[in-house]
C-alpha cells in the first residue's frame, strides 16, 4: 500500500538548521521598500513578497527563524506568518537543493504525458519527486496546476516554465541546465506561445493582409 | 425592522442580523459547530445551511444577513439532505472514538449526528490522520478528532488577545497548531476546551478521569480572584473532578480564568484535615476539644489589647461575620482584612467598590488603569478592556505595572507624582480626561498598598470630582481588588477599630510582644516568621506559609467545601454551594468559630446559617441581596498628602500562583515553571 501523504522528505544533510536569521542590509532595504507600498496598518499586505525575499536570501528555503524574523518585521502575530508559509507551496521549509524543479501533474498535464516528464528527471538527475540531488543542486517536486494547461505538459525551473515537453526535450532541457546553460524558456516544441500545435486554423485572412 | 417569513410564519427581527439569529429568535435551533454568539463568523463548518427563496443553493445561515422579504425554511428534504451531507463529510476523517473520548456524552458532534446525521457509514477508504500538538500543561489534544471549526483559533486571537493558534498547510492537509511545540501563554486557554464542539481539545489534568454522566453538578462562585466568576463544580464522590464556567453575563460572561479552572487538584495537597496544637514545639494531632482548650488556656487573662484577628484572601463572609462578632465579644480592636496593607478605609463604600461594573466597562471611552495589572489580577476584568477595546474603541492608558494586556495602552509612567500632575491638570492627559464622554479611572491594589495609598486615593477622588467621573448615569471610579475576600471584608468593615492596629502594627507588636495572641483566617500573604513571639492560631485549608507557624491549627472548609457567600469586587454578593464535603476533621468555618468562641465562654449567638446571614445583613444591609450589586453613594475618600515617587507595583507576582489552593495545585505549580518561567516542558509532545 503506497503511503496516502508522501511527504517531502528533509535533506538535512545539506543545510543545517538556524536559530538566527534577519535580512543582509540590502534585502533590507529592499524590505523596506516592499513595506512602504502598503498603507499604514497593512504592513501585514507585505508578508509574501518579504518571505519571497527570504528564501531567495536563504538558500531557497525558509527556515522557522526567517519566519519569525519576517513577522517580526511587520508587527505580526508569528502563527498567521506559520500559517502563510506552510499554506503556499512556493516556500520551502525544509532544506532543498538550489535548483528547484517543480512538474505540474495535474489533470490536464497528466493526460500530456507529464509522467515522461518526471522519468526524465529521475533519468538525469536521479532523485525521486520530493527529494532533493544528494549534491545538493536540484530539488525535484510534483505541483499542482501550474496554470498553463494550453502547453501541457510543463516543468517549472526557479522562475521559468518550459512547456510542451515529452521525455526528450525534457532530458535536453535539464541536462542544458546541469551544464549550466541557460535554455530558452516556454515551448520546446517550437510553436510560439500556445499558439495551435498544428498551425493556425482561423485569421487566415489577417495574415494575407499583412 | 425586517420582516421575514420563518417555516411558514412572519417574524419582524431587528435589522443586521444574520439569518441564524433570526431562526434563534424564532425559537427554531439550527445546528452548527463553527459559530459562537461570542466570536467573529467563520462560516466554515457549513452545519447551519438553511432553504432560502429564490437562493439556488442551501444558504450558510450564520454568515447570511437578513433581508426584508426573506422567506427561510429550516424543515425542508433539501435542508435535511444538506445538514446529513455536511455530517457525513465531516465523519470521514472523525475517528469513532467515542467510548474513549473525553467528549462523550457531551460532545456536539456526537449529539448533532444522532439528530441529523446518517445512520451508517459508506467510507471504505482510509481516513486521515493528524499528529497531536503540545500546548502545555493544561490542554491535551487528540488532532485526529478536530474538524477545523476555528473557535479555539478566534477565541485566543480575539477573547483573550493572544494570537498563538492557527491553521497550517491547506485544504485536506490543514492541522490546527500553535506551530512551536510550546505552551501556550494565555491566561485564558482554558476557555478553547469548552469551545471545541468536539474532542480535540481536552483538559490534561481531568483526561481520563471520569466520564461527564457521571459528575454530580454544583452551581457555585470563584474565588481564585474577585472578580466572581459563575462556576460549575464536577464532583465524583467527594472529590472535585473539574471546573467548568456558567453563564454570567454581568461578570465573566461564558469565560473563566485559568486559575479558576485547574487550580482544583490544590483542593487534594497539603490539607488541614485534623486540628493540631503544638506541643513540645512539635505540631501534633489533636481532637478538636483540645485544640480549643489549647487556646482558651492561653487566652485566660490576656486582655482584647493583646490579641489581634488577620483575615486571608478566601475568606467568606459568613466565616467573617463570626470573627466580628467574636472579635467584638473579646473586645479587641485588632481586625484587619488588608493583608498586604491597603489603605482603603473600609468605611466609605464608593472607595472600594469596582463602582462602574464589569459589565459598565464596556460603556467607558476612556480608561486610566492606576497600579494594576488586570490581566494578572482579574483577567476577565482585562478581557472585558479588551472587548471594550475591540468593540467600541475604549482608549486604555496605565500608571506602573507595565505589562501586555492584550491591547494597546499609552504607559503614561510609572510614579505617582503624575497622577497628582492628572488631578492639578498639569499633566497632556488631563485634555483628554476633560474630552472624555465616559472616563473611567481603575485603581488596583498596587495603588493603594503602600504608605502614601491614601493619598493616592485622594487624587483618585480629585480627578474624578474634576473630570466629571461621577455623574447621574455613570460613576467612573473603581477599585480592582486581586482576593476574593478583600470586597466582603471591608463591605464588613472589618478594619482596625479606633485605636486598633492594622496588619503592619499587628506583626510589629507581635515581635515586640504587645500582641500574645494572633488569629489567621487563611492568611498566608503574610510574614508569619514575624508572628512567632506570639501565640499564633491557624484557622484554614492549606498547611501553606502561615500554618507551620501556628500554635493551634484549626481545618477549615475549602470554597468548594461549604455553602457561603462572597462578594466580587464590584460588590456583589453571590453564594457558593458545596459541592463535596471537608476533607477529614475539617469544619466549616464559621461552626468552627462559633464552637470556639463558645469554648472561650464568650458564645456568638449565631446558631445557624440563617441566623449568620440576617445579622451579616444587619451589618451591611447590601449583603443580602444575592447577585445584586447596591450602588455605592459618592463620597469624598482618601485623605490629601505627599505622595512618594516610587513606581507603582502589582501584588501579583505569579499568576499562577496567589493563594494556598493554588500553591498546593500541582497543575499551577507545573504552569508557572513552564508558562511564565520558561523551564521546558515535562513531557515530549505526543507523537500520534
Amino acid at each position: 500500500m503506497s503511503p496516502r501523504f508522501p511527504r517531502r522528505k528533509p535533506v538535512g544533510a545539506m543545510a543545517p538548521d538556524v536559530d538566527h536569521f534577519s535580512f543582509t542590509p540590502e534585502n533590507m532595504a529592499k524590505a523596506q521598500e516592499i513595506i512602504a507600498r502598503y498603507p499604514e496598518g497593512r504592513q501585514a499586505s507585505a508578508v509574501l513578497p518579504l518571505l519571497h525575499l527570504a528564501q531567495a536570501q536563504h538558500g531557497g528555503w525558509l527556515p522557522k527563524a526567517a519566519l519569525d524574523h519576517v513577522a517580526d518585521l511587520l508587527g505580526m502575530p508569528r502563527i498567521q506568518v506559520y500559517e502563510v508559509g506552510t499554506f503556499y507551496d512556493m516556500f520551502n521549509l525544509e532544506p532543498v537543493g538550489r535548483i528547484q524543479v517543480r512538474v505540474c501533474t495535474t489533470t490536464p498535464c497528466w493526460l500530456c504525458g507529464s509522467d515522461e516528464v518526471l522519468r526524465a528527471c529521475r533519468d538525469v538527475l536521479g532523485v525521486e519527486p520530493g527529494e532533493s540531488t544528494p549534491d545538493g543542486r536540484f530539488f525535484v517536486r510534483e505541483f499542482e496546476c501550474l496554470g498553463a494547461c494550453a502547453n501541457a505538459p510543463v516543468m517549472w525551473i526557479d522562475d521559468d516554465y518550459y512547456e510542451d515537453l515529452d521525455y526528450e526535450r525534457a532530458k535536453r532541457v535539464l541536462e542544458a541546465i546541469a551544464r549550466g546553460d541557460k535554455p530558452r524558456p516556454g515551448p520546446q516544441s517550437g510553436r510560439r506561445g500556445s499558439m495551435p500545435a498544428g498551425g493556425k486554423t482561423t485569421l487566415l485572412f489577417a495574415e494575407e493582409g499583412e | 425592522m425586517p420582516k421575514v417569513t420563518i417555516n411558514g410564519r412572519e417574524y419582524e427581527v431587528p435589522a443586521g442580523i444574520t439569518v441564524f439569529q433570526a431562526c434563534e429568535l424564532a425559537g427554531i435551533e439550527i445546528p452548527h459547530f463553527c459559530y459562537h454568539p461570542r466570536l467573529n463568523i467563520a462560516g466554515n463548518c457549513r452545519m447551519c445551511l438553511v432553504e432560502v427563496e429564490k437562493s439556488p443553493k442551501p444558504v450558510a445561515s450564520c454568515a447570511m444577513p437578513v433581508m426584508d422579504g426573506m422567506v427561510i425554511r429550516t424543515d425542508t428534504p433539501m435542508v435535511h439532505k444538506a445538514r446529513r451531507g455536511v455530517l457525513e463529510f465531516l465523519l470521514i476523517n472523525h475517528p469513532l472514538d467515542c467510548p474513549i473520548c473525553d467528549q462523550g456524552g457531551e460532545c456536539d458532534l456526537q449529539d448533532l449526528t444522532l439528530f441529523y446525521g446518517p445512520d451508517h457509514s459508506r467510507y471504505r477508504e482510509n481516513k486521515r490522520a493528524v499528529a497531536d500538538k503540545y500546548l502545555g500543561p493544561l490542554i491535551s489534544t487528540h488532532m485526529t478528532r478536530c474538524i477545523h471549526c476555528t473557535r479555539c483559533i478566534r477565541f485566543l486571537t480575539e477573547v483573550a488577545g493572544v494570537p498563538e493558534l492557527g491553521g497550517i498547510n491547506r485544504g485536506e492537509h490543514m492541522e490546527i497548531t500553535n506551530y512551536i511545540e510550546r505552551a501556550l501563554t494565555s491566561e485564558l486557554q482554558g476557555n478553547i476546551i469548552d469551545l471545541c464542539p468536539v474532542g480535540a481539545l481536552n483538559s490534561k489534568p481531568y483526561e481520563y478521569r471520569a466520564r461527564t454522566w457521571e459528575l454530580r453538578k454544583t452551581e457555585s462562585v470563584d474565588v481564585m480572584d474577585a472578580v466572581g466568576s459563575a462556576i460549575r463544580v464536577d464532583s465524583r464522590g467527594n472529590e472535585v473532578m473539574r471546573i467548568l464556567p456558567r453563564l454570567h453575563e454581568e461578570v465573566n460572561e461564558e469565560w473563566i480564568s485559568d486559575r479558576t479552572r485547574f487550580a482544583y487538584d490544590g483542593l487534594k495537597y497539603r490539607r488541614l484535615d485534623v486540628p493540631m496544637v503544638r506541643r513540645a514545639g512539635r505540631l501534633e494531632e489533636a481532637d478538636w476539644r483540645e485544640a480549643f482548650r489549647a487556646i482558651r488556656d492561653r487566652l485566660a487573662g490576656v486582655p482584647g489589647e493583646r490579641v489581634a484577628f488577620i483575615i486571608g484572601d478566601l475568606a467568606c463572609l459568613e466565616s467573617m461575620v463570626l470573627v466580628r462578632e467574636l472579635a467584638a465579644r473579646l473586645e479587641c480592636p485588632h481586625v484587619d482584612s488588608r493583608q498586604l496593607g491597603e489603605r482603603l478605609s473600609g468605611r466609605v463604600r464608593v472607595e472600594h467598590l469596582f463602582n462602574p461594573t464589569i459589565a459598565g466597562i464596556e460603556r467607558a471611552d476612556l480608561c486610566l488603569l492606576v497600579g494594576t495589572n488586570p490581566r494578572w489580577e482579574a483577567p476577565l476584568v482585562n478581557a472585558r478592556l479588551r472587548k471594550a477595546w475591540r468593540l467600541s474603541g475604549l482608549e486604555v492608558a496605565r500608571l506602573g505595572c507595565p505589562f501586555d494586556l492584550t491591547y494597546p495602552v499609552d504607559h503614561l509612567g510609572d510614579s505617582p507624582t503624575i497622577l497628582e500632575a492628572i488631578a492639578d491638570g498639569s499633566h497632556p492627559f488631563a485634555r483628554r480626561l476633560e474630552k472624555a464622554e465616559r472616563p473611567l479611572l481603575i485603581l488596583g491594589t498596587g495603588a493603594v498598598a503602600r504608605p502614601d495609598g491614601a493619598a493616592i486615593l485622594h487624587l483618585a477622588w480629585r480627578i474624578a470630582e474634576r473630570y466629571g467621573l461621577v455623574r447621574d448615569d455613570w460613576t467612573g471610579y473603581g477599585f480592582l481588588h486581586h482576593a476574593a475576600a478583600r470586597p466582603g471584608a471591608l463591605e464588613l468593615g472589618l478594619v482596625p477599630a479606633e485605636g486598633g492596629r492594622d496588619v503592619a502594627a499587628i506583626l510589629e507588636g507581635a515581635e515586640r510582644g504587645e500582641i500574645e495572641v494572633v488569629f489567621l483566617l487563611g492568611a498566608d500573604e503574610i510574614d508569619a516568621t514575624r508572628l512567632d513571639g506570639a501565640f499564633l492560631v491557624y484557622l484554614g485549608t492549606h498547611g501553606d506559609r502561615a500554618a507551620p507557624h501556628a500554635d493551634v491549627i484549626l481545618p477549615g472548609a475549602a470554597y468548594t467545601e461549604k455553602n457561603a457567600t462572597w462578594v466580587n469586587t464590584e460588590g456583589r454578593p453571590q453564594r457558593g454551594r458545596l459541592a463535596v464535603f471537608p476533607p477529614g476533621e475539617a469544619r466549616e468555618d464559621w461552626k468552627i468559630l462559633r464552637a470556639l468562641s463558645e469554648a472561650l465562654g464568650r458564645t456568638v449567638p449565631l446558631d445557624n446559617l440563617g441566623q449568620v446571614r440576617a445579622r451579616m445583613a444587619e451589618i451591611n444591609p447590601a449583603l443580602s441581596l444575592v447577585d445584586a450589586i447596591s450602588p455605592a453613594a459618592w463620597e469624598p475618600f482618601g485623605s490629601p498628602g505627599p505622595v512618594q515617587d516610587e513606581p507603582f507595583v502589582s501584588p501579583i507576582r505569579d499568576f499562577y500562583l496567589t493563594n494556598p489552593i493554588t500553591r498546593a495545585s500541582r497543575t499551577m505549580q507545573r504552569c508557572s515553571r513552564e508558562i511564565l518561567h520558561g523551564e521546558p516542558a515535562a513531557e515530549e509532545a505526543e507523537v500520534a
